[in-house]
């Protein structure tokens, strides 16, 4: 039987981070992920924000490793092919007697190295984002933060991995781990699988695994955020993204462009106990337009192309949890923000420890360049067309709204971890993430998928098992005896 | 490549449009269509009720699509199939055409005018902002459509509907005589927008619940959806706690209404009608950019397509009057301005200089109304005044202005609708 | 004696008809209706309603699954469902033109299943 060096749980950011990092040293890794596909629980839903690290307590791995995350970015996406933006982030102060809290947030940046800050009057604020409110009347501007896109990020990490001879388990849900000599037994629906180390990277699920082979106790609270998604029309109405300081009226929501061109409103925070709700609400979808306009005037909210609830993996302690917790036994738990900007860095954090503990020597033919599906749209016209010319399927558009080839839709179904699923090809290309969501291409990406992956219509899934998109043949093969 | 004309679109727009500007004499029109046949949507419109107006007998869509692309045939007008349109731009006198397709590449054409014929696309479920979780199972009643009657899948077999247009009506009945269980519309407003055959027709005969002010107002399912929640709305058009009823079933199809597909005008830089999300035209329909047309569901959303080829038919002729100098183009021209409960007039304004001896002008009222009068005003004086027993927001209504009747006019013409006094 | 209520298709109107009918079903008055047409309407819905029937016919070597038919005329009301079943049993085989005869006297009602689409052999 195989034994791994490491199997990290947990195909999310910081999973692919983790997997990715282990690469860099000659060993056997493999992710084991419940879902079909990466990227598929709290690094699927947030606020795509690589932030500046202004926000952590000094001195907390929170605020390490997110100024650590962030300072990687520019190099990661260039070698994961992953869209990236530092278009900076604007923390608003709405009272005056609140600006000694602004002051604060500066001086605890300062503190964690974060570069780039600086004070702003509500007018010199105005003069860089006009559509602040009259109310704003002083503002943190953090030059260092960005946004990107999650799941080409956790996916770009999740390929590189694989790339560097890292395995992929999908569909398959760790139920139990016991210790068997030595090693782990990591108990799944396909069996036991060995291993020196195992990496905890389970999200919202990560307090459940923890317990179920340490003493003390993790209490990890999914934490529900509510966004809405707004047209790419309305994507240009705020050029950085905008926070809110949290003060009397509560903490806000942010305002941000989104890497891809788009709005992003959000989240509202409410603790909920199922770890796998994924219902928006009435309640919070009014709270999220409400609080739009505090920081931000004519927010259009009549330009909102869909809404998503995101779950944040929050622990009681409100740090991270990075480390050895018992023997072989790697906790990256309590993932919530800035987890996304930190899971880089989290990544190099764990990999060293278990590259340590084994005594692992460094992979001498790391890839660190992994090439993700070109946009063709984006290109210019000589390139574009000569990219038709050598493969057609490039001219053959599929989504009109953001306007994905069919060639794009095959590279991202053939890619390193293709997608197999009418959200995996959404995810990789964008093809139904437009203004019609999807109406007009799901019926000719499902056609892909089926003709490529050798399935039935019905058997095309939208992401789960159970997610089913057609269900029956309207017309069956007539037997000879009209049977 | 150059051409004279350029239709994007080959539905029931670009067909008619095309076929007009031939005959019309312009020589060299090329229409590109995005899918691998022509016909547009009517392709997936396998019901009847087409062309009474024009051929005088109920068609389904395939059939009435069928004797434009028959004609446009005859007169030889090519056209480029399965190729995306993915950029207009402005270049010297006319526009340059960007297309992309698997057979001829990237082309760029150069052409004196373009006719916009694109259709309109469904409004999908976030521009509703339905909370609830986000399972397979919901779809865009067209979108279903699609599904059953050309790729032959049925998309569910318990049914909730939202929304009472004509396409979520026809899929009502549709997907009853495919077997499943159609549980109910609902309608957010206190009246259909659908015509009352399809509410006889589709809903009535098969005995489907038409629930007018209610809404969705959550969604259920993980994976596929399992069950709606649906709730009577008040005169907000907000839920009314307490009234919520809730459905088991494994679909959700939304016909919740159309809006016209404008990115390529938004690119040409078009400037666009913010009532009815269509491009703003002058009578000759001619968008702000000289040469530029537009008719049809792109333009403004229709209720039969009989008006769209009708229109379509217009804007051909009057794009080859244009390339072949017949036409000034260009100015304004008077001002047309909806008051009353007119919402919306096509076109926004008419120059008495350039129409020819008729402009025909087609709007929609934004309530229903028993006893209507519709008049036209040049300033303080009644051009035309005409007697509607009802007028509904569903039905496009339209009135043909005479040159004559605008000799001397200055100022701008109201068309105003209300209740008789 | 009996009463029926419908609401008439005639025109966008929409008035609520009451047709009143005697024991063999014969129409005895129509009230509610505003004109003419919503009498005749209101009559032949009660006594003889009838429909055009649209749906898909399996297709073979045409290069899509289904291909569109209708009835060339009205059908009874009652027999839509008959009608249905014939058609979820047929087949038809590619090439096929608007106007073919898909299916002669569907379901015993005299009237033709007609395809509205082209389908070239492929």
């Amino acid at each position: 039987m195989k034994i791994y060096d490491a199997v990290v749980i947990g195909a999310g950011v910081t999973g692919c981070a983790v997997a990715r990092e282990l690469s860099r040293h000659e060993g056997r890794f493999l992710v084991a992920e419940r879902a079909p596909d990466v990227c598929e629980g709290t690094s699927k839903a947030n606020s795509a924000i690589i932030h500046a690290g202004f926000d952590a307590e000094p001195g907390t791995l929170k605020a390490e490793m997110n100024v650590r995350g962030n300072l990687m970015m520019d190099r990661l996406s260039k070698e994961l092919d992953i869209p990236f933006k530092r278009i900076g982030a604007l923390v608003v102060c709405l009272r005056e007697e609140e600006l000694p809290k602004l002051r604060d947030l500066y001086d605890r940046g300062i503190e964690n190295g974060v570069p780039g800050l600086s004070l702003l009057s509500g007018d010199e604020a105005r003069a860089i984002e006009p559509n602040l409110t009259d109310e704003v009347c002083g503002v943190l501007l953090a030059k260092s933060s960005g946004v990107v896109c999650p799941f080409e990020l956790t996916l770009g990490l999740g390929e590189s991995a694989a790339i560097n001879g890292v395995e992929f388990l999908f569909d398959t849900k760790v139920s139990g781990l016991r210790r068997d000599g030595e090693l782990w037994a990591v108990e799944t629906g396909r069996g036991d699988i060995l291993a020196k180390t195992v990496v905890n990277a389970a999200g919202v699920y990560a307090g459940e695994l923890h317990n179920m082979v340490c003493g003390d106790k993790l209490h990890i609270t999914p934490r529900k955020g509510e966004y809405c998604l707004l047209d790419k029309t309305a994507g240009g109405h705020v050029s950085h993204t905008v926070f809110q300081l949290p003060g009397k009226l509560g903490k806000g929501v942010l305002v941000s462009p989104t890497v891809h061109g788009n709005l992003l409103v959000g989240p509202t925070a409410m603790d909920v106990d199922d770890p796998e709700t994924a219902a928006t609400t009435a309640g919070g979808l009014k709270e999220v337009a409400e609080k739009s306009g505090w920081a931000v005037k004519n927010v259009p909210m009549r330009q909102v192309i869909t809404s998503f609830m995101g779950l944040r993996a929050h622990e009681g302690k409100d740090d991270f949890i990075l480390g050895e917790s018992v023997e072989g036994f790697f906790d990256a738990a309590g993932i919530e923000s800035p987890g996304l900007t930190s899971a880089p860095a989290i990544g190099e954090h764990i990999a060293k420890l278990i590259a340590e503990k084994l005594g692992l020597k460094p992979n001498r033919s790391f890839e660190p360049i992994r090439s993700g599906v070109p946009k063709v749209a984006e290109m210019p016209i000589a390139e574009r067309a000569a990219l038709i010319e050598k493969d057609p399927r490039y001219g053959n558009i599929i989504c009109r709204c953001e306007e994905v080839s069919e060639g794009e839709i095959l590279d991202a179904v053939k890619g390193v971890l293709g997608a197999k699923t009418l959200d995996g090809v959404k995810r990789r290309t964008r093809a139904g993430m437009g203004r019609c969501q999807a109406g007009f291409c799901s019926p000719r990406v499902m056609e892909i998928l089926s003709r490529e992956l050798s399935l039935d219509l019905t058997e095309i899934r939208k992401s789960g098992k159970d997610s089913q998109i057609v269900l029956e043949k309207t017309r069956k093969e007539v037997g000879p005896n009209g049977a | 490549m150059e051409h004279d004309i350029v239709i994007i679109g080959g539905g029931p727009a670009g067909l008619a449009a095309a076929i007009a500007a031939k005959e019309a004499g312009a020589d060299d029109v090329l229409i590109l269509e995005r899918e691998k046949e022509l016909g547009g949507i009517l392709n997936q419109c396998i019901h009847n009720g087409f062309g009474l107006h024009t051929f005088k007998e109920e068609l389904t869509g395939p059939e009435y699509a069928a004797r434009y692309i028959e004609k446009a045939r005859e007169l030889k007008i090519p056209c480029l199939l399965s190729t995306t349109v993915v950029d207009l731009q402005r270049e010297g006198g006319g526009v340059t055409v960007t297309s992309v397709s698997r057979q001829d590449g990237l082309l760029q054409t150069r052409t004196k005018a373009v006719i916009l014929a694109m259709g309109c696309r469904e409004r999908p479920r976030g521009a509703l902002n339905i909370p609830g979780t986000r399972p397979a199972g919901i779809f865009s009643a067209g979108t279903a459509q699609r599904l059953v009657n050309l790729e032959g899948y049925m998309p569910g077999r318990r049914v909730v509907i939202l929304g009472s247009g004509d396409i979520g009506l026809i899929m009502a009945r549709r997907m009853t005589l495919e077997g499943a269980k159609v549980l109910c519309v609902a309608e957010l407003q206190p009246y259909s927008g659908g015509l009352k055959r399809n509410i006889v027709q589709c809903l009535d005969d098969y005995g489907i619940p038409l629930k007018l002010s209610h809404t969705v107002v959550d969604i259920r399912g993980k994976e596929r959806v399992s069950g709606v929640t649906i709730a009577k709305v008040g005169q907000d058009l907000k839920p009314i706690p307490g009234t919520e009823e809730e459905f088991e079933c494994d679909t959700l199809l939304l016909s919740v209404g159309l809006l016209p597909e404008n990115e390529l005008s938004r690119a040409v830089g078009v400037d666009l009608a913010p009532v009815t999300g269509g491009p703003i035209v002058n009578e000759s329909l001619e968008t702000n950019i000289p040469g530029v047309f537009a008719c049809g569901n792109v333009l403004h959303v229709h209720d039969l397509v009989d008006y769209v080829s009708q229109e379509a038919a217009q804007a051909g002729r009057n794009a080859a009057g244009y390339v072949l100098g017949r036409r000034a183009s260009g100015g304004a021209g008077i001002p047309l301005v909806p008051a009353g409960a007119v919402r919306y007039t096509v076109p926004c304004t008419v120059d008495p200089a350039r129409m020819d001896s008729e402009a025909v002008v087609r709007f929609r009222v934004g309530r229903n109304m028993r006893r209507a009068v519709v008049t036209l005003k040049a300033g303080d004086k009644e051009l035309l005044r005409k007697k509607r027993p009802v007028m509904a927001p569903g039905e496009m209504e339209q009135l043909i202005i005479k040159r004559d009747w605008l000799t001397g006019s200055e100022g701008s013409l109201t068309l105003e609708a209300r209740e008789e006094e | 004696m009996a009463f029926v209520e419908l609401t008439c298709i005639s025109c966008p109107l929409g008035c609520p008809l009451r047709v009143e009918t005697d024991d063999e079903g014969r129409v005895l008055s129509v009230t509610g209706n505003t004109c003419r047409r919503g009498e005749e309407y209101g009559r032949k819905e009660v006594t003889a309603p009838t429909r055009t029937v649209t749906s898909t016919v399996r297709l073979t070597g045409g290069g899509s699954p289904v291909v569109s038919v209708r009835t060339r005329e009205d059908i009874p009301k009652g027999k839509i469902f008959d009608v249905m079943a014939a058609i979820r049993s047929a087949s038809v085989a590619a090439p096929v033109h608007i106007g073919d005869v898909v299916i002669p006297d569907i379901a015993g009602t005299g009237v033709d299943l007609i395809a509205t689409a082209e389908r070239e052999a492929v």
